[in-house]
């Protein structure tokens, strides 16, 4: 039987929920022994080059690029997982859900405190850049999401015992101590 | 003990004084129904409807119904739970909770009744309403993206002449719970310790201290709300 496929990708997220997943210390060496990876930052694999059984998603969408990466996902993956708060509820990304998309743009490129350099007050809109989204949504809001895991970032041990759980058919059994939202 | 009524919760034979609501009676017979508005002390309200239960067939705030002779009531049956997980994850979309930054993080009931119902995602769609951030008062901070009006505050915390230091003001959905600036000018460092106990979640926030207790002694880091109350009754047969 050839063994399960992963692949994993960082939204609008800080790649906290990635280290989580390495945090599984040398239980990494059993899932490299149960699991094949795809595309994944972790090899830099950046095409798909075959269908997957489980897509780990962290981070929320809060560009066209996202929403993009989301449907490949979406279409390359049997189970997809949302990965974290961010990927559940756009996460510290979303704080700027309550400001206007141009105040954001000005405060980042032209007034705030650190903005040097930039006398012709240019606000990036190259076409070969990502468009931003009017707010950071959550995955399954864009894409339907089979699992969620929350946690910011979910324990090493959640991910751990979630994927062991997909790829063996187990049930997931999550311990109280562990199913944190922080 | 005046009279004694019986009654059962999920099948389980209980007793309970007569005058005494399902929740109280639950309580004394150690069964636990979670709540968010109510707080032991204080007028039930009803308002948060997460003590639903179904007596009888109908469903009805454990709260506020006075416990009958020989009442059948459902606290864990599966619809039950789904209403209560529903009122929890409208809660949770309906305001702003980012619970990884929030100071109640650990310490609040919201969250810790979304964990007893292992909600990993809300059912319906974030709202992210536009609410702001108030730290003018000197020993308090609001914040009314996590308030969820259920009027602890209004009701708990009083000066000495028993005047409610907080009330609500605006109409409707624009709601927010606002601080009386003379009658809090006075207020002592306790009480404000008080009413950031009182808030069942992260609204009313005591400032100059912050993260006080560390991640994994919090409230409900181990153990899940209403273990308390809830006691594995020893099977003597
Ligand atoms: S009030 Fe409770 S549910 Fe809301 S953000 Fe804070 S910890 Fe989370
Ligand atoms: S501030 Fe807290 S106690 Fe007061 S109404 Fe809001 S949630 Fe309830």
């Amino acid at each position: 039987m050839s063994k399960p496929i992963i692949a994993t990708t960082s939204l609008a997220g800080c790649f906290g929920c990635h280290m989580s997943l390495l945090d599984i210390d040398e239980r990494i060496l059993e899932l490299a022994e149960l699991v094949e990876f795809n595309k994944s930052p972790i090899n830099d694999i950046k095409k798909f080059t075959k269908k997957c059984d489980v897509g780990l998603i962290e981070g929320g969408v809060c560009n066209s690029e996202n929403i993009h990466v989301l449907k490949d996902f979406r279409e390359n993956c049997k189970i997809l997982v949302s990965v974290g708060e961010c990927a559940i509820m756009g996460g510290l990304p979303a704080l700027r859900n309550n400001i206007p998309l141009r105040e954001c743009l000005e405060e980042a490129y032209l007034d705030g405190p650190s903005v040097e350099n930039n006398e012709e007050r240019i606000i990036p809109n190259d076409e070969e850049l990502p468009l931003i989204l009017d707010k950071v949504y959550p995955c399954h809001e864009v894409v339907k999401i089979d699992i969620h895991l929350p946690g910011c970032p979910p324990s090493a041990d959640m991910i751990y015992e979630a994927l062991v759980s997909l790829i063996t058919g187990k049930e997931l059994k999550v311990p109280y101590e562990a199913f944190k939202y922080d | 003990m005046s009279k004694v009524l019986n009654f059962t919760i999920d099948g389980v034979i209980c007793m309970a004084e007569k005058g005494q609501t399902i929740l109280n009676a639950a309580t004394a017979n150690k069964i636990y129904i979670p709540t968010l508005c109510n707080l032991p002390g204080l007028k039930p309200r009803g308002s948060c409807r997460v003590c639903n239960v179904k007596v009888n067939g109908k469903f009805l705030t454990a709260c506020t119904t006075p416990v009958a002779e020989g009442m059948e009531i459902e606290n864990n049956s599966e619809d039950i739970i789904d209403i209560r997980k529903s009122i929890i994850e409208l809660l949770l979309v309906e305001g702003n909770h980012y619970c990884p930054y929030c100071e109640k993080s650990g310490n609040c009931d919201l969250q810790a009744i979304a964990y007893k119902y292992n909600i990993p995602a809300p059912r319906f769609p974030y709202q992210f309403p536009d609410r702001d951030i108030e730290a003018t008062n000197g020993k308090l901070l609001k914040d009314h993206n996590r308030c969820i009006l259920c009027k602890r505050c209004i009701r708990g915390i009083k000066d000495e002449d028993g005047k409610s230091i907080f009330a609500f003001k605006r109409r409707g959905h624009k709601v927010i719970i606002n601080i009386d600036t003379r009658l809090s000018a006075n207020m002592t460092d306790e009480m404000a310790q008080e009413a950031m106990d009182i808030c069942p979640v992260g609204a009313i926030i005591k400032k100059e201290i912050g993260f006080k207790v560390p991640i994994g002694e919090r409230k409900y880091d181990k153990e899940p709300i209403g273990s308390d109350i809830e006691e594995i009754k020893a099977t003597t047969i």
